[in-house]
Parts: structure tokens; C-alpha cells; sequence
């Protein structure tokens, strides 16, 4: 079961650690989750990240950062993670990488793009595509710790097929709604044309400003630029909107 | 020694330019930041020095362009491990406008608008070390990237180089800006990997 809190652990040097895969699972027909056990593990808050470093044996060695999945549980650590066709390490992690295989691992990373349960004010959380990942550490935290603090997720993918997490937030949590948009195909009957979000998708499925959320804003720069630029033009203070963007 | 993980080869390295510890290098310009990009109108911009005995020296946008200007080409190194190569930028470097600033401080405090700051040794801004940047790539440097101006430190990790720059305050004590309080390296340097708090 995940623990409420996490040792603050700022001032000590972040260590490499050895971690193995123990299970993993198709999250979409692009995404796949790792479930990696990582002895030693201190424990991470709700939206951090973790170094990951492979070396091959010839020596080479590279490092990538990618946000963590699970809400803490022990030594486990899931990494959800997007293959990119033409990328150097996400395709090994997505295809190559099999139980009982190796990586290191160094985290978590971040103080900042974090929901910490003692938080009280509304969430809203705004994902484009898999950054959708951070934000569901957050809605698997709250979750795991049986808060009562509302969410609302507008999550844009660009077909339904593409989407993470399905099920689970099908199943869905009492206190988070959810808003799909989609950017390239919507399903048959979908009450709004496939297109990017908009300040009626963000006003209509986000928490009024006088409410005074905690914005959370994850995914491509492009998503990042509309859905933060939205949120401001709405009248949202911009020091309540954390932004997280990947390449 | 590292952990060798099964079957990863890598990529084939490009042997033109050398990569700190940790990078890999892009062609594009990734985009990182903690909240909305400001918007400043030039007419509204300003950039302020202040000194740590209260004196401030302040340059509008029309001043800044009628300092003398250089055109850097230079390696970026992000902390997220991308690092891009021959970046051509035009700016204003912090030696010009520190000339006449009178300060025996060791220590600056960058701070953006949008309330963003990071900190850096006086020593690294100067000797043509750092730029007030205002063109990238030939053209005004977009928002998203810091424009109207950023600072541009390429010696040590990007997020140094301070988005949508608006002044620097020079002080005796180091103080610790925006990511330096969450867990990154007070100084970082890319080739010694000082990525986070304790590196």
C-alpha cells in the first residue's frame, strides 16, 4: 500500500541505483508500463521524475529523464513509457527490455511539478498525450491516501487508441471528473469534433478561477503553450499553473 | 562501474562534437519551464542591475539595443540531457553592461518575469561568458524561449540562463533561486555532471 509521506531527502547526494524489471504491460499501442524494483528505493511524491541510465557493452552510455507513474509503494517505481519511432532509448525500454533485465535508475528528481495530499485546494490537471503520466502519479497518490480534494482532468490524445490508462479511468475515483479531448480522430458519436483543446473545453471542464485550482499542465510544448496560455487568459493566477513539457 | 543493460547498443555517435557526461544531443530546441510563458511588451521591459548597496542602473528595451552587440555561437547543455550544438544567437554581453557598475559582491541573483530566478557567481558573467540574448537563429527570440530577452550563460546548464530576464541583484551571500531550492545543483556545471543538490 502507498505511504503518505515521503522522506525529504534534498540535501543528500542522489545515488545510482540498480533496478530490475519485474512486469510489464501494454498501456496503449504506443506506451507500455515498466514495473521496476529498485532496492533501496526511498520513496518519491506525486509528479517527480527519475534519471534513467543505460550503458551497452562496449561502454556507451546515455541517460534519459521520465516522470514516474505509481504513487510510492515501497521499492516499486512504474515508468509509463511512449515509444518514439525514431528515438535511442525509448524503443529499447518500450520493445527490448524483458523481466529480470537491468537498468539504473537515480531519483526522484523535483520539488516543484508535485501534489502533495496536505494541498486542500482544487486540482486541475491538463494532459496532452503522455503527459498524462506525472498526472496520474497524482490522481493514483490521492487515491492511495483517500483524499477527498476534487480533481478535474481535461486529457487530449490524439485517437482513443492512443490513450493511457484506459480502464482505470474508465473505472474512475469519486471527486475526479474527466474530459477527453481528441486531436485526430474522434470516436463515432463524440459530442465534439477532433481538433486542440479551447478556452470552452478548459472553462467547461476545469474548476473557475475564483476557485482558486492548482494547475497542472503536461505534454508537448506545442499542448503546454495553448493549455497555459488558456489558463491565464481565463484569469487563472499564473503562479498557480505548474507546466512540465517534454521535447 | 556501470550496470550493463542487455542488448542496448545506442546510437552511433557523432564524433564532431563532445557531449558532457550524460547528454545526448538534439536538433531541435526543446522547451522547459515551471509555469505560463510571460508576456512583456517592449515598451513595458526593462532590465535592472541592482547592486548590494541598493544602487540600481536600468536599461529600457531601446537602450539595450543600442549597446554593442555580439553574435555567439554556442553549445547548449540542459540538464535534461539534451544538448544542441552551434546555436547562433545576438545579444549584449554582461561585461558591457557591468562596466560602470560599481560592486565587490560575489554572488548574483537573476530574476525573471513570471517571477522566476536562478543564481550564479559574479565571476561567471563576466570575461565573455554571458550574454543578455535578444536574437536566435536570426530572428527575435520567441517567447517560449525567453524572448523578449534571456540570459544566456552556456558554461554551465541551461536553466541558468534565465527566461524573460528582467534583472540581476548582486549580493556578499549566495542565495539559491527557483530550481537550486528543489533539488538541483547550485552551481552546475555540465562537465562535472553537477546536476542535483549534493552532484
Amino acid at each position: 500500500m502507498a505511504r503518505a509521506t515521503v522522506p525529504r531527502r534534498l540535501g543528500e547526494r542522489l545515488r545510482w541505483r540498480t533496478a530490475r524489471l519485474t512486469r510489464r504491460e501494454d498501456e496503449s499501442s504506443l506506451a507500455r508500463t515498466l514495473v521496476l524494483d529498485v532496492p533501496g528505493w526511498p520513496g518519491h511524491e506525486a509528479g517527480q521524475h527519475v534519471d534513467v541510465r543505460l550503458t551497452a557493452e562496449d561502454g556507451y552510455s546515455t541517460q534519459r529523464s521520465y516522470s514516474v507513474a505509481s504513487a510510492p509503494d515501497g521499492e516499486t517505481v512504474e515508468l509509463t513509457v511512449q515509444r518514439t519511432d525514431d528515438g535511442e532509448v525509448s524503443p529499447y525500454l518500450t520493445d527490448e527490455l524483458t523481466v529480470g533485465d537491468l537498468v539504473e535508475l537515480r531519483g526522484p528528481v523535483g520539488g516543484w511539478f508535485v501534489w502533495r495530499p496536505e494541498q486542500k485546494e482544487p486540482v486541475f490537471l491538463l494532459a496532452g498525450g503522455s503527459g498524462l503520466v506525472p498526472l496520474m502519479a497524482m490522481i493514483r497518490m490521492r487515491r492511495a491516501v483517500g483524499s477527498r480534494t476534487p480533481f478535474r482532468l481535461i486529457y487530449s490524445a490524439r485517437s482513443p487508441e492512443t490513450r493511457l490508462f484506459t480502464s482505470e479511468l474508465r473505472r474512475g475515483d469519486p471527486g475526479l471528473d474527466t474530459t477527453y479531448v481528441y486531436t485526430r480522430s474522434a470516436p463515432p458519436q463524440w459530442p465534439r469534433p477532433a481538433g486542440r483543446i479551447d478556452a470552452s473545453v478548459v472553462s467547461g471542464g476545469g474548476w473557475p478561477p475564483d476557485f482558486e485550482p492548482t494547475c497542472y499542465v503536461c505534454g508537448s510544448t506545442a499542448f503546454v503553450e495553448t493549455a497555459a496560455g488558456l489558463l491565464v487568459a481565463l484569469g487563472h493566477h499564473p503562479g498557480r499553473v505548474r507546466t512540465e513539457r517534454f521535447g | 562501474m556501470s550496470v550493463v543493460s542487455r542488448g542496448f547498443r545506442g546510437r552511433a555517435r557523432d564524433a564532431r562534437h563532445q557531449l558532457p557526461p550524460g547528454q545526448y544531443e538534439t536538433t531541435g530546441f526543446p522547451v522547459l519551464s515551471a509555469g505560463p510563458t510571460p508576456t512583456v511588451p517592449l515598451e513595458e521591459w526593462e532590465f535592472t542591475v541592482r547592486t548590494e548597496t541598493g544602487v540600481k542602473h536600468t536599461w529600457t528595451w531601446e537602450q539595450l539595443l543600442a549597446l554593442p552587440s555580439e553574435s555567439p555561437t554556442v553549445d547548449l547543455h540542459c540538464v535534461t540531457k539534451w544538448s544542441k550544438f552551434e546555436t547562433e544567437w545576438q545579444g549584449v554581453s554582461l561585461d558591457v553592461l557591468l562596466q560602470d557598475v560599481e560592486s565587490r559582491a560575489d554572488y548574483a541573483l537573476v530574476h525573471s518575469y513570471g517571477d522566476y530566478t536562478t543564481n550564479i557567481p559574479v565571476e561567471d558573467l563576466l570575461d565573455g561568458k554571458a550574454w543578455i540574448a535578444h536574437r536566435y537563429d536570426g530572428e527575435a527570440l520567441p517567447p517560449e524561449h525567453g524572448g523578449p530577452a534571456r540570459l544566456l550563460v552556456p558554461h554551465l546548464y541551461f536553466w541558468k540562463s534565465a527566461k524573460w530576464v528582467r534583472g540581476i541583484v548582486l549580493m556578499h551571500e549566495e542565495e539559491r533561486g527557483f530550481w537550486e531550492t528543489v533539488g538541483y545543483h547550485t552551481y552546475g556545471d555540465p562537465w562535472r555532471e553537477q546536476r542535483y543538490r549534493g552532484d
